[in-house]
C-alpha cells in the first residue's frame, strides 16, 4: 500500500488518490502539425526512475497536486502544487 | 539436440536417467551477428526460432540481462485465446493458437496445450447483449465462440455463485481457448532455437546502441559490444527505456500487472470463467492451484510487484463468483512490468531506426501470442518488410489514426 502525502491533508492510503498521468503535458496550438498533435495524444513519458505526475485527492479534499515518484522504488520524492514549473523535478533528482 | 519421445524416456529410466544432456547451451557472447535479439522471453526466443528454422538465419544471438522466461513469460496467467473483437486482431491471435495447436510436435516439447475454453460472464442484461456483440464478431471473423444461457453455464461451472451481488444472466465460450505451460513454451523454444545455432546469451544486460549515421550497427552490453545488421527489440516493460537509448520514442506506459495462485486443490474447476463487471479471471492448473488474474495498478511501474488495493479486489471478487474458495489460502502472488498502448493492441515491425526492429506494446496480453509474434517478426526481420499479419500493429498507426482500439485485448483475461 502507498502512502502518498497530500499537500492539503497530509499523509494517505493510496485508495484516496486517483492517478492523473505524466504532469507538465502542455496541449499544442490548433495550428500545429500531425505529429505535434501525435507527440500530445500519445507519446507521454514513461521514465524508469523518477517521474513527473499528477495525483488527485479524490475521496479527501478533492485538490490535484504534482509529485515526482520513482516508477521503480514508488518512493514520492516530492510534492509540489499544480502549475508549478517543471525544474521542481531537477532539483528533486539532485 | 537430444529429441523426446516415451522410447527416450524409457532408455534413460534404466540408466537412472544420467544421460539427460542440458536442453540448450548457455552461449558466450560473439563479437557479431546478423540478427541480435534483446530480451529472452517468449517473444524474443520465438522470433530467434523462427528466423533459424522458416528463414535459414543461424547468426543469431538471444540477449537476455536476466534468466529466459524470467520476465513476464514466467509472470503471466498462461491463458490462450483468440476471441478478439477487430479482424485485424483476430487473424493475429488465431494464427497464434493455431500454432499453439500445433507447439508441442513442432518443439518436440509438451507445452501442456489445454484447450478447456475460456467463458466470459456477463452481469446484465446490457452486458449480455454486448457479450453478443463481442461474440458474433469472433465468428464473422472465422473463430469459435458460442453463447451460454445460466444454465448451460451452471453445468459447466457447478461451484459459480448466481445469486452473487452481480447475477450471472450468461455469458460465451471460446471452446478452443485455453491455458498451457509458460516455461515449457520458453524452453521448448530455446531449446529448438539452440540447437539451429542460436546463442542463448544468459546475464547480458544491453546498455546502448552503436550507430551509424540513422542506422544501428551493434549494441553495447554489460559483456562487451556486439555488432549486428539488424536488432530486434522485445523486451516488453523496459521498451521505453531501451528504445530511447536509440533514439526512438514510443507511446508506452508501463504499469505493474498482478497474479497469485492458491494452495493445490483437487480439480474443481475445468474451464477458464473471466467476469470484466467483478474484475478478475479464474482458472484451475494442472498442479491444482486456483489461479486468479489480476488487473494492472493504477499508475506507472517498473517494479514487478503488484499494489496491495488490486490484490485485495481480485481476492474479493473472486470469492464473489466462486465462495467455496474462502478457505483457500493463497501461495504466491507476483507481478510483471507490462508495456500498454492507447490503444491497448500491440506496436510491431520496423522502425524509423533503421536497422532497429520493434515488438512491443502487447501491455497485459503477450503470452498468447508467443508463436505469431515469434513467427511474424521473423518475417519482417529475414524480408526488411511487415508480415501482412502485422502491417495494422505498425507505429505509424498513431499518426495517420488507423488504431486498432482493441477492447478484448484486455478483456480482463491476459
Amino acid at each position: 500500500m502507498l502512502q502518498i502525502e497530500c499537500p492539503y491533508c497530509g499523509v494517505r492510503d493510496e485508495q484516496e488518490f486517483t492517478f492523473g498521468g505524466p504532469s507538465h503535458v502542455e496541449r499544442p496550438t490548433p495550428e500545429c502539425s500531425d505529429e505535434v498533435w501525435t507527440a500530445y495524444l500519445y507519446f507521454r513519458e514513461n521514465a524508469r526512475g523518477p517521474h513527473a505526475e499528477r495525483w488527485c485527492h479524490s475521496f479527501g479534499c478533492g485538490q490535484w497536486f504534482n509529485a515526482v515518484r520513482d516508477t521503480v522504488t514508488h518512493v514520492f520524492h516530492r510534492v509540489y502544487a499544480i502549475g508549478e514549473a517543471r525544474r521542481e523535478l531537477e532539483e528533486s533528482r539532485q | 539436440m537430444q529429441r523426446y519421445s516415451f522410447w527416450s524416456l524409457l532408455q534413460h529410466s534404466f540408466t537412472g536417467n544420467s544421460g539427460w544432456q542440458a536442453a540448450w547451451r548457455n552461449a558466450p557472447l560473439r563479437s557479431s551477428y546478423d540478427v541480435v535479439i534483446v530480451g529472452g522471453g517468449g517473444h524474443g526466443l520465438a522470433t530467434a526460432y523462427y528466423l533459424a528454422r522458416k528463414h535459414g538465419i543461424r547468426s543469431v544471438a538471444v540477449l537476455e540481462k536476466g534468466w529466459i522466461g524470467g520476465g513476464n513469460s514466467g509472470r503471466n496467467t498462461q491463458v490462450t485465446r483468440s476471441n478478439y473483437f477487430y479482424p485485424e486482431s483476430s487473424a493475429f491471435f488465431d494464427h497464434s493458437l493455431k500454432l499453439y495447436e500445433g507447439l508441442g510436435r513442432e518443439l518436440n516439447f509438451n507445452v501442456m496445450l489445454s484447450q478447456r475454453g475460456h467463458m466470459v460472464l456477463a452481469h446484465s442484461a446490457h452486458e449480455l447483449d454486448m457479450c453478443r456483440r463481442w461474440m458474433n464478431s469472433i465468428v464473422m471473423n472465422g473463430v469459435d465462440a458460442i453463447m451460454l444461457t445460466p444454465e448451460e453455464i451452471r453445468r459447466r461451472v457447478p461451484i459459480l455463485n448466481f445469486r452473487a451481488r452481480y447475477p450471472v444472466v450468461g455469458g460465451f465460450i471460446q471452446p478452443r481457448a485455453g491455458i498451457s505451460r509458460h516455461d515449457a513454451v520458453v524452453w521448448g523454444y530455446a531449446r529448438s532455437a539452440s540447437a539451429l545455432g542460436v546463442d542463448i546469451v544468459q546475464g547480458c544486460e544491453v546498455n546502448g546502441f552503436l550507430r551509424s549515421g540513422d542506422r544501428v550497427t551493434g549494441l553495447e552490453t554489460s559483456r562487451g559490444r556486439v555488432s549486428a545488421e539488424r536488432i530486434v527489440l522485445s523486451v516488453a516493460g523496459n521498451s521505453t527505456v531501451l528504445a530511447n537509448r536509440a533514439g526512438l520514442r514510443l507511446p508506452l506506459t508501463t504499469m505493474a500487472l498482478q497474479a497469485m495462485v492458491s494452495e493445490p486443490v483437487k480439480p474443481v474447476l475445468n474451464t477458464l470463467v473471466m467476469s470484466a463487471v467483478i474484475h478478475v479471471y479464474v482458472s484451475q492448473s494442472d498442479r491444482g492451484e486456483i489461479v486468479l488474474g489480476a488487473g494492472a495498478d493504477g499508475y506507472h511501474s517498473y517494479a514487478q510487484r503488484g499494489g496491495v488495493p488490486q490484490l485485495r479486489n481480485t481476492v474479493a471478487a473472486a470469492l464473489e463468483l466462486f465462495p467455496c474458495f474462502s478457505r483457500l489460502r493463497l501461495m504466491r502472488q507476483w507481478a510483471g512490468a507490462v508495456d500498454i498502448t492507447p490503444d491497448t493492441t500491440p506496436i510491431m515491425g520496423l522502425t524509423p531506426v533503421s536497422g532497429l526492429y520493434i515488438n512491443c506494446g502487447w501491455g497485459t496480453g503477450g503470452y498468447k501470442a508467443i508463436p505469431a509474434g515469434g513467427d511474424t517478426m521473423a518475417y519482417t526481420v529475414a524480408h526488411n518488410r511487415p508480415h501482412h499479419l502485422i502491417a495494422p500493429f505498425s507505429l505509424e498507426r498513431f499518426t495517420s489514426g488507423a488504431l486498432i482500439d482493441e477492447g478484448a485485448a484486455a478483456g480482463v483475461a491476459h
